[in-house]
């Protein structure tokens, strides 16, 4: 087998009890002592640590300063309005391909001379190699391997974080600004991948650990592994890559319309054009053949990722399956999300899912499964 | 009690069994989340799947782990499957068996030997 590689942190999560599990060429805890449930639960309640510094951490900047040409550079691979995405803002957005699938979602954010990509872990080094081959050589791309990347998550995540720096409170969801915490340099974005307030850090390497040991004295946030992570996006009706989102999903088949910038949806010639552009924007106009809904099992078996989904409790009409699916401890019931035919969604209320030799009934429903608690 | 290589653990109670799955099962199985028993008075065979578990991470199957029939099963963990991470030796028994030939527990491991398995 492949080497894993290790973060910065991997004793540290050892020494927290970690069950490690391969993750993207990572070995990455799953979970701690607790165990997913009352990691998950902590992390609604009070607040959780993840360290995500697996993901791939992508800054691009112009050689000669030339930001707008930049600007238009990276508006050719994604959908988003990056000419009004304010200064120390990011932007949840898409890589596209040309046949109008996904090829990553991240987020970007405006820094003063240079663009921040957050990526998947998965995704990094396709990502990374894309953006080689798309944009011009005016410009530098580099991977920034030497920094690690860490979640705050839940609602003392404030608290915490304005204990060491009191600057923190004045940031919105979705700014991302330089600022040092405990004479630590960092770069912090209001956001996070569990419907909860909170931040993301990016630190460098060498910092990493003393950082770590600042922000769990006198707090109450505990280290959270990646099993609680994907129950807490999932609550939270976030898309998973290479599950909810692939090469072969549209945005707007991932119910994802907003992600496509009003800027960005005129087509006349004077407008930078996406790749994949013609079919996104058509099937924005015509709607989609496939579309991501919410589901909500009747009873109690999950349904997992790749359960095909039914029209009939027979399962004589096949519409759909399963993109990510488990138990919600918030809810203390199974929910999915799924990708249906959209010819049958209308009035729809009910599917079957075939759950190993059955068929049992799930309610179509509205994402998110919780209620978000953005600091908008 | 008796031990599978399966992780099962096997009380024999008067003329049935108790069984469940041993603490080194749920430790590894992590928060389990839906368990699904079979029938009572089902006829059972050896290694016939007749439980589902799922945890948070994954399902699996709990193999019948003798021929016999199901006398009992303990709908608690079904109402709740926590309680299965909790007491898994205790509260968190799965079913009661009669066995065809009780006489094939001896077949099955000692502690000593299921700790051997698993360390």
């Amino acid at each position: 087998m492949e080497d894993l590689k290790k973060t910065n942190l991997y004793d540290f999560h050892k020494n927290n009890g970690a069950k490690f599990v391969p993750f993207a060429g990572y070995s990455m805890p799953v979970q701690y002592k607790n165990g997913v449930i009352s990691e998950h639960l902590h992390t609604r309640s009070k607040a959780g640590f993840f360290d995500v510094s697996h993901m791939g951490q992508i800054k691009i900047w112009s050689k000669n300063n030339e930001k707008e040409k930049l600007i238009q550079e990276l508006e050719r691979l994604m959908p988003c309005d990056l000419y009004n995405l304010k200064e120390n803002r990011q932007t949840y957005s898409l890589l596209t391909n040309s046949n109008g699938g996904v090829i990553d979602d991240l987020m970007i954010a405006n820094k003063d001379f240079y663009f921040q990509l957050i990526v998947n872990a998965s995704q990094k080094m396709t990502d990374y190699q894309h953006l080689k081959d798309n944009i011009s050589q005016d410009f530098n791309i580099e991977l920034e391997e030497n920094k690690s990347l860490l979640a705050i998550q839940g609602p003392q995540s404030e608290d915490i974080l304005t204990a060491i720096n009191s600057n923190i409170k004045t940031m919105k969801f979705m700014d991302s600004i330089d600022i040092s915490l405990a004479d630590i340099d960092c770069s912090i974005s209001r956001s996070g991948y569990t419907g909860e307030d909170g931040f993301e850090i990016s630190v460098h390497n060498k910092n990493i650990l003393q950082l770590v040991e600042i922000l769990f004295k006198k707090s109450e946030l505990l280290p959270i592994g990646l099993g609680a992570r994907d129950s807490l996006r999932l609550e939270a009706g976030l898309c998973l890559y290479g599950n909810d989102l692939t090469s072969d999903i549209t945005p707007v088949e991932a119910n994802l319309n907003w992600v496509i910038h009003k800027r960005r949806r005129n087509q006349s010639a004077s407008n930078i054009k996406f790749l994949g552009n013609t079919k996104i924007l058509n099937q924005l106009e015509k709607g989609p053949i496939y579309l991501r809904i919410g589901l909500l099992p009747v009873e109690k078996a999950p349904m997992r990722t790749g359960s095909i989904i039914y029209l009939d409790n027979e399962g004589d009409t096949e519409i759909g399956i399963v993109t990510s699916g488990g138990f919600s401890p918030t809810l203390n019931k199974p929910i999915s999300m799924g990708r249906i035919q959209s010819e049958y969604l209308e009035d729809l209320e009910k599917v079957y899912v075939k759950v190993r030799d059955k068929i049992l009934p799930a309610i179509i429903t509205k994402l998110p499964f919780i209620k978000t608690k953005y600091k908008i | 009690m008796k031990y599978t290589e399966e992780h099962e653990w096997l009380k024999p109670e008067k003329d049935i069994v108790i069984v469940g799955i041993t603490e080194h099962a749920a430790e590894q199985l992590g928060d389990l989340v839906f368990v699904e028993l079979p029938n009572k008075d089902l006829e059972v065979k050896k290694d016939q799947e007749i439980v589902v578990i799922e945890s948070v991470k994954a399902a699996s199957d709990i193999l019948a782990p003798l021929d016999g029939v199901i006398t009992e099963i303990n709908d608690k963990i079904v109402d709740d499957p926590s309680i299965v991470n909790s007491d898994p030796l205790g509260e968190g028994w799965f079913f009661k068996m009669k066995l065809n030939n009780p006489s094939e527990l001896d077949k099955l491991l000692d502690k000593e030997e299921y700790d051997k398995l698993t360390s």
